[in-house]
């Protein structure tokens, strides 16, 4: 087996190791630090151990007792919802808008719409900051929506966009044909073929919600703190191993919205079912 | 055979009337991206160009390149200098990591691809924030490193590895590595195996083919894993904040630090400007000088 030839270029197996032995050390650093805080939460001492030396569920308990904590957790699963209801909604019209216009400003709606992807998250924070200072929109939850929905915009518009390009765009010309309006058009035909895209947009634009740090920071505090700005000040101020396990229910979060994502796409590469 | 040449009548097209419906079709179509397109105004571009403005003007109000040219002291041009060292090195590093991988994602079989991409996707999907408390937990005076290297003997003092550089840069490689290896991984795939068997065949070692052939095949999607990776680092606030324990200043740090323990808007505002600036300036001559694949997999 390892003699055998690998590539087209007639390496063997063999002649490999040491490649396959650096890929497996970098994989090794990728996946480790994403993993390792699962089996420390469960460790009893103030100092994280690996292996941990007694068992305990103390640093879960200390996260589920705990009001502050319970109080952010749900900001962020408020936000995280509005966003991805709004973020999809706004998301999947621009990408459908864009897809269908001729018009000339086209590039520049598109290239400003991405935009809140590519800047530093640093200057969203301190703009947003800066503006809602003025419109007493800092520490509310509406103010984080809106910088939230901003920024999960390019996202669903990607997942959006990729759905489209693969879309025969006669078959909603034929419905238009025989009669629809636009609106039915789209609703009835389109939407229901590209529905696997709209579906990963929302995936994403939760994620980009639920995750997000450092515009959070800046805007929210108090009884309106998100989850993320929580844990930064506390890991910031002190290693508190409830972080640790908070950690560990956000690793087994993202790796079901893995599955989940993997899952969608699967079921979206099969094909839309024609009936 | 001879062909029957069928004379039709000529369609005649009402084309001002189609040009017409195609210009409304335009205008109204990209009206659904209006209620976006507002929102990232609001909550970005305004904001933005308002702090710009203000970069202007002196704490008195009036219009002066203060801000500006207190960003030649020590002080920030050493935090424009840590900031380029630290991308600098982060991206070295990542190139060094992450084109093993790609290369071998783009020639194992596509059963083993998959498999091995989930290893590099989950990183991709778990928050940075968890990630970066697990390096600190790691790397820590109490950590699990220090402690290995302690009972095996290798060092007799714990190893100062978080709260400074080596802990920014470590965690910020693991940050960064998916944005080098994904689109790198993309345009290694575009390369064409039967090259390769080529070069074989013309006698060419698999070194060699690899050098000759594969490698600069693989420059344009490495330098535009480059570009992405080293602009990323150069806003990236989240790691230096907290790995770097305060003692690395890099230019998001400076820029958070001047809002929200100075409130001076004037400088944090003058500082963003030149960051924008220079972050725009690498990404529009990566793009005019190279032809980048699309890193987001997105259609343009």
């Amino acid at each position: 087996m390892l003699r055998r030839p690998a590539t087209s270029t007639q390496i063997t197996h063999l002649q490999r190791l040491w490649l396959y032995g650096l890929v497996g050390l970098v994989i090794a650093f990728l996946i480790i630090p994403c993993l390792i805080v699962v089996p420390m939460s469960f460790s009893d001492s103030q100092y994280l151990e690996f292996p941990p030396r007694v068992w305990s569920l103390r640093w879960y308990e200390a996260y589920f007792f705990s009001s502050e904590w319970r109080q952010s957790t749900w900001v962020s699963l408020k936000v995280g919802a509005v966003t991805t209801i709004l973020a999809t909604i706004l998301g999947t019209l621009a990408s459908y808008g864009l897809h269908k216009s001729t018009n000339v400003f086209k590039p520049i709606v598109r290239g400003m719409l991405v935009l809140p992807m590519m800047v530093p998250l640093i200057f969203v924070a301190i703009g947003v900051f800066f503006v809602y200072a003025r419109l007493g929109l800092n520490n509310t939850i509406a103010g984080l929506v809106l910088a939230h929905t901003t920024l999960a915009i390019p996202f669903v518009m990607i997942a959006v966009g990729n759905g489209l390009s693969g879309f025969d765009m006669n078959l909603e010309r034929a419905a238009r044909g025989l009669g629809a309006s636009p609106v039915r058009a789209f609703l009835t035909v389109t939407l229901p073929q590209i529905r696997i895209s709209v579906l990963s947009g929302m995936l994403f634009a939760f994620v980009t919600s639920f995750d997000e740090v450092v515009v959070s920071i800046f805007v929210s505090s108090g009884a309106n703190s998100t989850l993320t700005k929580r844990m930064f000040a506390n890991i910031r101020d002190q290693v508190d191993p409830t972080v640790a396990a908070i950690s560990s229910l956000l690793v087994v979060l993202s790796i079901v919205v893995l599955v989940a994502g993997q899952f969608i796409q699967r079921r979206g590469r099969s094909g839309p079912s024609p009936d | 055979m001879t062909v029957m040449v069928q004379e039709t009548e000529p369609v005649v097209l009402n084309n001002s009337l189609l040009q017409r419906s195609r210009n409304l079709q335009g205008i109204s179509f990209i009206g659904l991206s209006l209620p976006a397109a507002m929102l990232v105004a609001a909550v970005l571009i305004i904001p933005f160009s308002w702090l710009a403005w203000l970069s202007l003007f002196d704490a008195a109000g009036n219009l002066s390149t203060e801000n500006y040219v207190r960003l030649l002291r020590p002080a920030y041009v050493d935090s424009f200098l840590t900031t380029f060292k630290v991308a600098g090195l982060v991206t070295a590093i990542c190139v060094l990591l992450g084109y093993p991988v790609a290369y071998l994602l783009s020639q194992l079989p596509q059963r083993a691809t998959q498999i091995l991409m989930v290893f590099v996707i989950l990183p991709f999907w778990t928050s940075v924030l968890v990630r970066t408390y697990a390096w600190l937990v790691l790397l820590q005076r109490q950590g699990i490193i220090n402690q290995w290297l302690l009972s095996s003997g290798l060092i007799s003092e714990p190893l100062p590895l978080v709260h400074n550089m080596t802990g920014t840069v470590i965690g910020m490689v693991h940050v960064m590595l998916p944005f080098l290896i994904l689109p790198l991984y993309a345009s290694m795939k575009a390369i064409d195996p039967v090259l390769l068997r080529a070069a074989a065949n013309c006698g060419a070692s698999p070194a060699q083919a690899f050098r000759q052939v594969f490698l600069p095949l693989s420059l344009s999607g490495l330098s535009a894993g480059i570009a992405l990776t080293f602009v990323l680092c150069l806003g990236f606030y989240l790691t230096p904040a907290l790995l770097g324990g305060g003692r690395v200043a890099m230019w998001s740090t400076q820029i958070a630090d001047m809002v929200a323990k100075f409130a001076n808007w004037g400088a944090a505002s003058a500082l963003s400007v030149v960051l924008l600036v220079v972050t725009g300036g690498i990404l529009w001559g990566v793009n005019r000088f190279m032809r980048v694949p699309d890193a987001w997999g997105g259609k343009r």
